[in-house]
């Protein structure tokens, strides 16, 4: 579960987020939607812990505890994943090389042993077959020569892999085309689970048509403000977001 | 004796007068020469190793050829002037004060052994903790050197091989790297105490990577240390050099010269890895490793392969080099260069191009942290009868944080038109988003600098043996803790 509680945010001293206050109960997949410039991304950096976005008020939770004063491998490590919007190449260093060593990083963080490199094979197979993946992608280095789809369902697939406690899903259906983007969303729809927060970052309705969310909220000017079931999501893609960016001006 | 600010001439005879008073000319039985550089203290070294008078003679012309010689001075690099006469050229293998437990060795040491994974008696051995008289390595070493003399590989220290191969020792020393080469070459010369001897016959594929077994034996080797390697016909053979493990040495200068002839149709690859102490966060201490490598491809269809991962040492001065002179003979050079904090290194290869149809290939990863610098130099050259020749360069720059310095320095010669000569260079820096993609993922900050970096020397990593690769990556992470946060 993730708990957002009036959380202020500042990049190269400019306010971005002004007072969020967000609650993804356990088991839900809950959207943000909002134009450009509202404070999508920048959520999604302070909630991981990036450099340069402070936080100047306010706090959030992971399953009650508070991951603000974490650097951001510990956050990981408390169960926080990212799906980046735009997945960072790797030269060298293969997927399952990468994916090995942020397993078994978290393993650690448990107090559980490593797993070697064939335990680790198994496991990456059985969760790419779970989400119709080849294991081809494993052996080529991180990101590197993907396509746009590629790029996406690696981020699935290392989600899949590290099974957080909340995923923060940053504009996922960006530069995916139709069958990339059903061929992504399935995996997402596979990967809910009663003890797994979403919050889906978006631009476009589009994705909420193959991932459906339990709650859906505008976030206009580093605020919510306004909150829905999925309908809310189509009254957007019709009426735009004047109505509510004027609103929070 | 001579007053302080005294002249030259004055010192040398007060060393002349110390030599006489120590009688060590012919008391064979002192373990350390005085300090300082002399006719003498050549004599001495040699008188001790129970020389031929071959090379005594050769010692000498070295000696003598080292006074006129001005010290190299256009490595990228800089230090103060070095006093040769403030130094011992000659010391027997010490007993070193015996520890009783690996808990009294310094726990930053100790956190490297583990951290490489280096076995628990190998720790001791080499901090120099009382082991009992027999340990696994003696009896491994004396299987394999059963196994070598089957073969009839002659593997042994270069002492040894002078008494008992002298003709081959006096038929390949000094045949590729000169007695006159260079200053650092020329005082190894006169003063070499030992090093590795490898001779492989006609034909015969060496059943080992030679020294993965030595590695102890091998940390012991003195500062002016002289490896000949001699690939017969049709030959192959592979050497490991060198240690992951820190090494401490009081000695600042390094002098080594490594040479390899390759005859018709023989193969040697040579992989080193460096990791002398390369002085404290301040940059002070630390060990000037100036070394002289150089392969000969004499033979038709022969190869020498170089391999290096240089970590360590306050300076790094070393350019392991081809000279490829029969038809179709290869030469290659894979790099990787640590310098962090205040290390210094100027390193790089020559490959030069005698034969038809002889090709080369260097692959160079630079890494720089700290106030670390560091300085690709390489030299290609084609000769105007190397019809064919083809030489590819690749040289790539990684900068970790705004204080440290990469360049690259590469000299073209050709002499040939049909020559074929590539050179790739980038420079990049680490970036921001690929470590936080990886803390993001779970991974530690150092761990996540440590994946990338090894991601960019990939292409050299997998060059080396197996067992050399997968410490080396570990080292290069243990190299950069602290470059980056």
């Amino acid at each position: 579960m993730l708990e957002i509680r009036d959380l202020h945010a500042t990049v190269n001293g400019k306010a971005i987020l002004k007072g969020l206050t967000l609650t993804v109960g356990a088991g839900e997949v809950h959207a943000i939607m909002g134009p450009n410039g509202a404070g999508k991304s920048t959520l999604a950096y302070v909630l991981a812990g990036r450099d340069g976005y402070e936080v100047t008020g306010g706090d959030f939770l992971v399953d009650g505890r508070s991951l603000l004063d974490l650097a951001p491998e510990d956050r990981a490590q408390a169960g926080l994943f990212l799906a980046f919007q735009y997945p960072v190449e790797i030269p060298g260093v293969s997927n399952s090389t990468f994916l090995r060593e942020a397993v078994n990083a978290q393993r650690r963080s448990r107090g559980e042993p490593d797993l070697d490199a064939l335990q680790f094979i198994k496991l990456a197979r059985q969760k790419m077959n779970s989400l119709g993946m080849t294991d081809e992608m494993l052996k080529r280095p991180v990101n590197v020569g993907f396509s746009g789809g590629e790029k996406k369902r690696n981020e699935v697939l290392q989600l899949a892999i590290l099974e957080p406690k909340v995923a923060v899903m940053d504009e996922t259906d960006s530069g995916l085309d139709v069958d990339a983007l059903r061929t992504v969303a399935r995996a997402v729809n596979a990967l809910r689970a009663p003890k797994r927060s979403f919050l889906m970052i978006t631009h476009y309705e589009r994705l909420l048509e193959e991932i459906v969310p339990d709650r859906v909220h505008i976030l206009a000017d580093g605020r919510i403000v306004g909150s829905g079931g999925p309908e809310l999501a189509r009254e957007i893609e019709r009426t735009g977001y004047a109505a509510y960016a004027a609103a929070a001006a | 004796m001579a007053a302080p600010g005294a002249g030259g001439t004055d010192v040398l005879n007060e060393l002349v007068g110390q030599s006489y008073k120590y009688g060590f000319v012919t008391d064979i039985e002192a373990d350390t020469a005085p300090k300082g550089l002399s006719e003498e203290i050549v004599r001495f070294i040699s008188a001790r190793k129970d020389e031929p008078e071959w090379l005594l003679t050769w010692r000498l012309k070295a000696y003598h050829h080292w006074l006129t010689m001005p010290e190299p001075t256009w490595a990228k690099v800089s230090f103060p002037p070095l006093d040769y006469q403030d130094a011992y050229y000659y010391s027997a293998p010490k007993n070193l004060p015996k520890l009783e437990s690996l808990d009294d060795i310094d726990p930053e040491i100790k956190r490297t052994y583990d951290k490489l994974g280096i076995p628990l008696h190998e720790q001791q051995i080499l901090a120099g903790v009382a082991v009992d008289a027999v340990f696994d390595s003696v009896s491994v070493a004396t299987t394999f050197k059963k196994k070598l003399e089957e073969y009839g590989v002659i593997f042994c220290p270069i002492s040894e091989a002078v008494q008992k191969h002298p003709e081959l020792v006096r038929k390949y020393l000094g045949s590729v790297v000169p007695y006159t080469d260079n200053k650092h070459a020329t005082l190894n010369s006169a003063v070499f105490t030992d090093g590795s001897f490898v001779y492989v016959p006609p034909g015969v594929r060496c059943p080992m990577e030679l020294s993965t077994y030595f590695r102890i034996n091998a940390a012991k080797t003195g500062q002016f240390e002289r490896t000949l390697i001699i690939a017969d016909r049709g030959s192959y053979v592979s050497y490991l050099e060198g240690c992951t493990a820190p090494m401490r040495d009081e000695n600042q200068l390094h002098a080594a010269v490594v040479e390899l002839v390759a005859l018709d149709d023989a193969e040697i690859k040579y992989s080193t890895v460096q990791n002398w102490y390369p002085g404290d966060e301040q940059g002070r201490g630390g060990i000037f490793n100036f070394v002289t490598k150089r392969g000969a491809c004499r033979g038709r269809n022969s190869k020498i392969s170089w391999t290096q991962v240089e970590t360590g040492s306050a300076i790094t001065w070393k350019y392991p080099s081809c000279i490829l002179q029969g038809d179709n003979s290869v030469g290659e050079f894979y790099s990787i260069a640590i310098t962090n904090n205040y290390q210094q290194a100027d390193t790089g290869t020559k490959m030069i191009h005698l034969g038809r149809n002889t090709r080369s290939r260097i692959i160079s990863k630079g890494i720089s942290a700290g106030h670390g610098q560091q300085t690709y130099r390489g030299l290609v050259r084609v000769a105007a009868r190397a019809e064919g020749a083809r030489n590819h360069t690749q040289c790539d720059s990684l900068l970790i944080g705004s204080t440290c310095g990469a360049h690259t320095v590469p000299y073209i010669e050709s002499h040939n038109r049909s020559a074929v000569v590539e050179h790739e260079a980038t420079t990049s820096r680490i970036s921001d988003d690929q470590l936080f993609y990886c803390r993001q993922r779970g991974l530690k900050l150092e761990d996540a600098v440590a994946l990338v970096v090894n991601g960019f020397c990939r292409d050299v990593l997998q060059q080396l043996p197996m067992e050399f690769a997968v410490e080396a990556q570990k080292l290069v992470g243990i190299s950069l803790e602290g470059s980056v946060g």
